[in-house]
C-alpha cells in the first residue's frame, strides 16, 4: 500500500529526511501523507505483531505515532509536514 | 467567567455564532490547525480544489460554516492545536505547542464529534487497512485515495459515500461489501424517506457506483485482510454462503460512528446505552443540557446525529447557555431549532435501524484476532478473562476485563476497541452488551508530553 | 431477613483480606469475605505496584521480610507470579540530607537482615547513565522489585475460593454488631454470623472499628498516578528517592509508570480521580530523575482511596473493645507489599492466637494511649509506593 495521490499534484515541493533518506513531497502534505506517499508504513508495532501505517486519519486511534528529531513524540496524521524535517519510524530510545 | 467551546465543527461553529450574537465572547478550542471539524475539515495551505469537488453535495453548507466561522473570528477567541485532555469541576485542561493551562468557565459546551466504529478482523492492523472517516480524510484534506485498488467493508451510509468519492475521484473502488443485508434496510425505507434530500442522496451514490459496474455485495460476513507487511487480500462470505475474494492493496472499514464523549465522561455526564447502536451514550435533555452545572453538549459527541443537525442542536446549546447566565432567549428561534431537532430525530432513528451495528459479527470474532490493536491482546485472551471471571469472581464488567487483560489500556484507552470488546466479553458471560458496561474515561483523553516544570 | 453461618467473616477484599480467606480457608477455617464492590477495586488494585521493602518503617520490616519471602512463593501459592519482577529498588538521594538519610537507613536494614547496597555519586552514574545529574548518590536493595496490582488481589481471591472460601462481590456491609455470643453482619436483607470478624476494609476500615467503638484517625489517602506509552526497556530497577515525592519504574512491555503527590478523592460516593496539579508536578520530578523522559507520551493517569494513619504504619492486631474481632487496614499507600504476609498473620491471629510477627507498633489504641508513640522510630518513608 501507498497512498495514490488523485488530486492537486502541482503544489510546491518540500523534501524532508525518512530514517535517513532525503524524501520528496509536497507542500500541504501531513507527515503522515508525506510518508505513506513515498513507503507503506509508519511505525513498528513495539509487541511483535508487525508494521502499522495508521488507521483513523483524525487523531483518535494513536496509531501514528512517529519521532522527529528535535520535536519529540509525534502524531503524523495530525502534524503538518515542514521542510528539512527529520523523521525516523524505528522504535527510538527517549 | 468564561464560556468555553470545544471543537470548532459544525455545532461549535454555530454555538459560538449565537453567543457572539448576544455581546459574548467565547473561547473555542479545537485540535486541528484550522475550524470546521473533521467534516468540513479544511485543506491545508497550498491547496487550490473548489468546495465542489471537496464537499460535493455539501458544499454549500461547508461553505457557510467556514464564512461564519470566519466572520466570528474577531468576536471570539479562537485556540486552534489546542487539546483539552481533562474536564474537571469548572475547569478544562488544555496543552497546545508544549505548554500546558488550565481554563476555568462557567459553561462548556462539548462539541467534540465522532469517530468511526471498527469491529476487528484478522488482519485489521495491516497497513492499507484505514477507517471509513479516515479514508474520506485523506482524499478531501489531502487529495490521496488510501490505495492503488481499495474495498469498502462495512455498514452504514458513509460506506456507499466515500465509495462514490473515490470512484469519482479517479480511484480504483474494487468492491464495496457491506455486511447489513438489504431487507434490513428496505423495512427501515418509509422511515428513511423522511429523510428527504438525504435519503435520495444515499440512493444516488448506489445507483452510481453499480452503474459504473462496481461489485457492491449486501449481508456480507468479512472473513480476513490478507497480507505480509501490508494489505494484498480481502476475503468475506456472501449472504448466501459463498466464500469470496479480491486482491487490494487497501481496506477502507467502517460500522458506523461513535460519539467522542470522553471529556462528558470526565465532567460525570451519566451515559444511557443505545440498543440500535450499541453506543454509550451522554444524557442530556433537548437543548443539550446535561445533569452536570455548567456542561451541555452538542452535535456527535452527544449522540450521533449528523452534520445538519449538529450545526441546529449547536445553537440550541449555546441559547441554553444563555439561559443559564439568566440571558433572555429569542423564543422564536429556539422553537424553530427544536422544530428541527425533533424532526430530525425520527429519520435518525429509521436510518440507525437501517444500519445496526453489527454486534454478532463483534461477538463471533475469532480467538486469534487482534482486538485490542494498542496493546495487541486478542479477543480469546479476552475470553480466557472472562471464563475466569465467571470461575470465580463474577459478575464482571469491561473495566475489569481491561484491568486483568489490558484490552483498552494503550494509547487510545479503549477508543478503537471499546464497543467490540463489550460485545467480545458479553458474548462469553451470556449476557446482554450493556451489562458489561463501557470503559471509563480516565484523563488525558489523549496522550500528553511528559513536561519540564516551566511548561507547566 | 436470610442469614449465614460461618466461622470467620472478612470486611474488604483487597490484598489483605483477600490472602486472609486464602490462609483461613487453606488450614480449614469456614469463612466468607464481603466486599463492596469489585475484589481489588480500590488501593490493592490501582497502585504503582512497587514490591519494596527498602525505606520502610523499622516496624513494618519483619512483617515486609515475611511478605517478600511469600511473593517469591507466589506461583505455588496462587497459581500466577502476579507479574513479580525482582528488579531491584533503587532508593536515590538529590543532596547531601538526602544522602545523611540513606546511610543512616543502612544500619535499620542491616538489624532486619535486608541487603542494601550504598552506591556513591559517581558509581551511580557509571551504573545508570540515564539518570539525572542532580541525584548524588543511591541505595540498592536486590530483593525488592515491582508487581501487576491489578492481577494481585483478583489471584489471591480465587486461589481462596479454590481453598473452599466463599467470596462475596458486590455485598456492601450496612451494618455490623456483637450480639453477646457471635457477630452479626448485615448487608441488604441478608445477615451474616461468625465468631471471628476481620476488618480489612482499607479506609473504610475506620468505619468497621468506629462500630465497635473504636476510634481511629484515618484518612483517606488517594496516590497521583500517570503511565507513559510504551518506550525501549531501559529503567531496570524501581526507583523510589528519599522523601517520598516521586517514584518510578518501567515494566517489561515498555511504560513508565509513575507517580507522587495526591489525587482527590470522596470515599463516601466513593469515588477518585488524579489532579491535573499533582500531575504536572510530579512529571517535572520524574525529569529531574530520568531526564530523557521529557516528551514521552503519558496515555493514563489515575488514584484509588487508601486509608492513611497519622504515623504511616498501619493498623494490625486485635481489638481493644471486642473479643474475636481483628484488624488490619490504613496501610498509608504501601500496603500492596505487605497484603500477602497480612493474610498469613491473620489467619494465626484467628485460628492460634498468636503471630511471629511483632504486631505492638500496629495496636489500634496508640493514638490515644501514647501520643509519642512512634516518633522513637527511624524516620521513614511517607512515600506512596504501595
Amino acid at each position: 500500500m501507498r497512498l495514490q495521490r488523485l488530486a492537486e499534484t502541482d503544489r510546491a515541493a518540500v523534501s524532508f529526511v525518512l530514517d535517513g533518506t532525503p524524501v520528496a513531497a509536497l507542500e500541504g502534505d501531513s507527515l503522515l501523507t508525506a510518508i505513506l506517499a513515498h513507503d507503506g508504513y509508519l511505525r513498528v508495532s513495539e509487541f511483535g505483531d508487525g508494521l502499522r501505517a495508521g488507521f483513523c486519519l483524525m487523531g483518535a486511534c494513536q496509531d501514528c505515532w512517529v519521532n522527529v528529531e528535535g520535536g519529540g513524540r509525534v502524531r503524523a496524521c495530525t502534524t503538518p509536514l515542514t521542510g528539512g524535517m527529520r523523521v525516523s519510524r524505528r522504535i527510538v530510545q527517549p | 467567567m468564561s464560556i468555553l467551546i470545544i471543537g470548532a465543527g459544525p455545532a461549535g461553529t454555530r454555538a459560538a455564532e449565537v453567543l457572539v450574537s448576544a455581546g459574548l465572547r467565547p473561547i473555542v478550542i479545537d485540535e486541528a490547525p484550522e475550524n470546521g471539524g473533521r467534516i468540513y475539515q479544511r485543506q491545508p495551505a497550498g491547496f487550490r480544489r473548489d468546495p465542489r469537488t471537496l464537499y460535493g453535495f455539501e458544499a454549500a453548507k461547508a461553505r457557510a460554516i467556514h464564512d461564519v466561522f470566519d466572520q466570528l473570528r474577531p468576536s471570539i477567541d479562537f485556540r486552534p492545536r489546542t487539546l483539552a485532555w481533562n474536564l474537571r469541576q469548572g475547569v478544562i485542561d488544555t496543552i497546545c505547542d508544549g505548554k500546558a493551562s488550565a481554563v476555568p468557565f462557567a459553561q462548556t459546551i462539548l462539541c467534540t464529534g465522532a469517530m468511526d466504529r471498527a469491529v476487528p478482523l484478522p488482519g485489521w492492523t495491516l497497513p492499507g487497512v484505514f477507517t471509513l472517516g479516515g479514508s474520506q480524510i485523506a482524499l478531501k484534506a489531502q487529495g490521496c485515495a488510501i490505495g492503488a485498488k481499495v474495498a469498502f467493508l462495512g455498514t452504514g451510509p458513509l460506506l456507499y459515500l466515500v465509495a462514490y468519492q473515490y470512484a469519482r475521484a479517479g480511484a480504483q473502488v474494487t468492491a464495496v461489501l457491506d455486511t447489513t443485508p438489504f431487507a434490513v434496510k428496505a423495512a427501515q425505507a418509509f422511515g428513511l424517506m423522511r429523510g428527504g434530500a438525504t435519503f435520495a442522496k444515499g440512493l444516488y451514490y448506489i445507483a452510481w457506483l453499480r452503474a459504473r459496474g462496481i461489485r457492491i455485495a449486501e449481508g456480507v460476513t468479512p472473513l480476513a485482510i490478507e497480507g505480509s507487511d501490508r494489505v494484498e487480500l480481502v476475503s468475506w462470505r456472501d449472504a448466501r454462503g459463498t466464500n469470496h475474494e479480491a486482491a487490494v492493496d487497501a481496506v477502507a472499514i467502517g460500522f458506523g460512528l461513535k460519539p467522542e464523549a470522553q471529556l462528558a465522561d470526565l465532567a460525570g455526564v451519566p451515559f444511557d446505552f443505545d440498543p440500535v447502536q450499541h453506543n454509550w451514550v451522554p444524557r442530556k435533555d433537548p437543548s443539550g443540557r446535561t445533569s452536570v452545572g455548567g456542561v451541555f453538549l452538542a452535535g456527535d459527541g452527544g449522540g450521533i446525529r449528523g452534520a445538519d443537525l449538529a450545526e441546529a442542536a449547536g445553537a440550541r446549546a449555546a441559547w441554553a447557555v444563555l439561559a443559564a447566565r439568566g440571558l433572555a432567549a429569542d423564543a422564536r428561534a429556539v422553537a424553530r431549532l427544536d422544530a428541527t431537532l425533533a424532526a430530525g430525530a425520527s429519520f435518525r432513528a429509521a436510518l440507525e435501524r437501517a444500519f445496526p451495528f453489527p454486534a454478532k459479527l463483534a461477538a463471533d470474532m475469532a480467538d486469534e484476532t487482534i482486538l485490542c490493536r494498542c496493546e495487541v491482546i486478542t479477543a480469546g485472551e479476552l475470553r480466557a478473562a472472562a471464563n475466569e471471571a465467571l470461575a470465580t469472581l463474577s459478575p464482571s464488567e469491561v473495566n475489569r476485563a481491561k484491568a486483568l487483560t489490558r484490552v483498552g489500556m494503550g494509547r487510545c484507552q479503549g477508543r478503537v476497541c471499546g464497543a467490540a470488546a463489550a460485545e467480545v466479553l458479553a458474548a462469553a458471560l451470556s449476557c446482554p452488551a450493556e451489562q458489561v458496561g463501557r470503559l471509563r474515561g480516565q484523563p488525558p483523553v489523549k496522550p500528553i508530553p511528559i513536561l519540564p516544570a516551566e511548561a507547566a | 431477613m436470610s442469614a449465614t453461618s460461618t466461622d470467620v467473616l472478612i470486611v474488604g477484599g483487597g490484598g489483605a483480606g483477600c490472602s486472609t480467606a486464602l490462609h483461613l480457608a487453606k488450614r480449614g477455617a469456614r469463612c466468607i469475605l464481603l466486599e463492596r464492590g469489585q475484589i481489588g477495586g480500590q488501593a490493592s488494585g490501582v497502585n504503582y505496584g512497587g514490591v519494596r521493602q527498602q525505606g520502610r518503617h523499622p516496624a513494618e520490616l519483619p512483617l515486609a521480610r515475611r511478605a517478600r519471602d511469600i511473593w517469591a512463593k507466589l506461583p505455588k501459592l496462587i497459581g500466577t507470579d502476579c507479574e513479580f519482577e525482582v528488579t531491584g529498588h533503587l532508593k536515590l538521594a538529590r543532596n547531601q540530607a538526602e544522602e545523611a538519610d540513606l546511610i543512616a537507613y543502612l544500619d535499620v536494614a542491616k538489624a532486619n537482615g535486608l541487603p542494601l547496597i550504598m552506591i556513591g555519586g559517581n558509581v551511580i552514574h557509571q551504573q545508570y547513565p540515564w539518570l539525572g545529574p542532580d541525584v548524588v548518590a543511591g541505595s540498592f536493595a536486590p530483593d525488592d522489585g515491582a508487581a501487576n496490582p491489578r492481577l494481585l488481589s483478583p489471584a489471591l481471591a480465587r486461589a481462596a475460593r479454590d481453598a473452599g472460601a466463599d467470596i462475596r462481590q458486590f455485598t456492601p456491609v450496612s451494618h455490623l454488631a456483637h450480639d453477646g455470643t457471635q457477630f452479626v453482619v448485615t448487608s441488604g436483607e441478608h445477615e451474616f454470623r461468625a465468631r471471628y470478624l476481620v476488618n480489612t476494609a482499607g479506609y473504610w476500615g475506620g468505619a468497621v472499628a468506629r462500630a465497635f467503638g473504636e476510634q481511629v484517625p484515618v484518612s483517606p489517602l488517594s496516590p497521583n498516578m500517570l503511565v507513559t506509552e510504551p518506550l525501549p526497556y531501559f529503567i531496570a530497577p524501581n526507583l523510589g528517592v528519599v522523601g517520598g515525592d516521586v517514584y518510578l519504574r518501567q515494566i517489561r512491555r515498555g511504560n513508565v509508570i509513575f507517580g507522587g503527590g495526591r489525587g482527590q478523592s470522596d470515599p463516601d460516593v466513593p469515588s477518585s480521580r488524579p489532579s491535573p496539579e499533582a500531575s504536572a508536578a510530579v512529571m517535572a520530578k520524574a525529569l529531574q530523575l530520568v531526564p530523557q523522559l521529557a516528551g514521552a507520551q503519558v496515555i493514563r493517569s489515575w488514584t484509588g482511596i487508601d486509608g492513611e494513619m497519622p504515623d504511616q504504619i498501619p493498623v494490625i492486631g486485635l481489638s481493644r473493645t471486642t473479643p474475636d474481632l481483628f484488624h488490619a487496614f490504613g496501610f498509608s499507600g504501601h500496603g500492596f507489599q505487605l497484603g500477602p504476609a497480612v493474610g498469613a498473620i491473620m489467619s494465626e491471629l484467628v485460628l492460634d492466637r498468636h503471630t511471629d510477627v511483632p504486631l505492638e507498633p500496629f495496636r489500634i489504641d496508640r493514638f490515644a494511649a501514647d501520643q509519642s508513640f512512634n516518633q522513637q522510630g527511624q524516620r521513614h518513608d511517607a512515600s506512596h509506593h504501595a
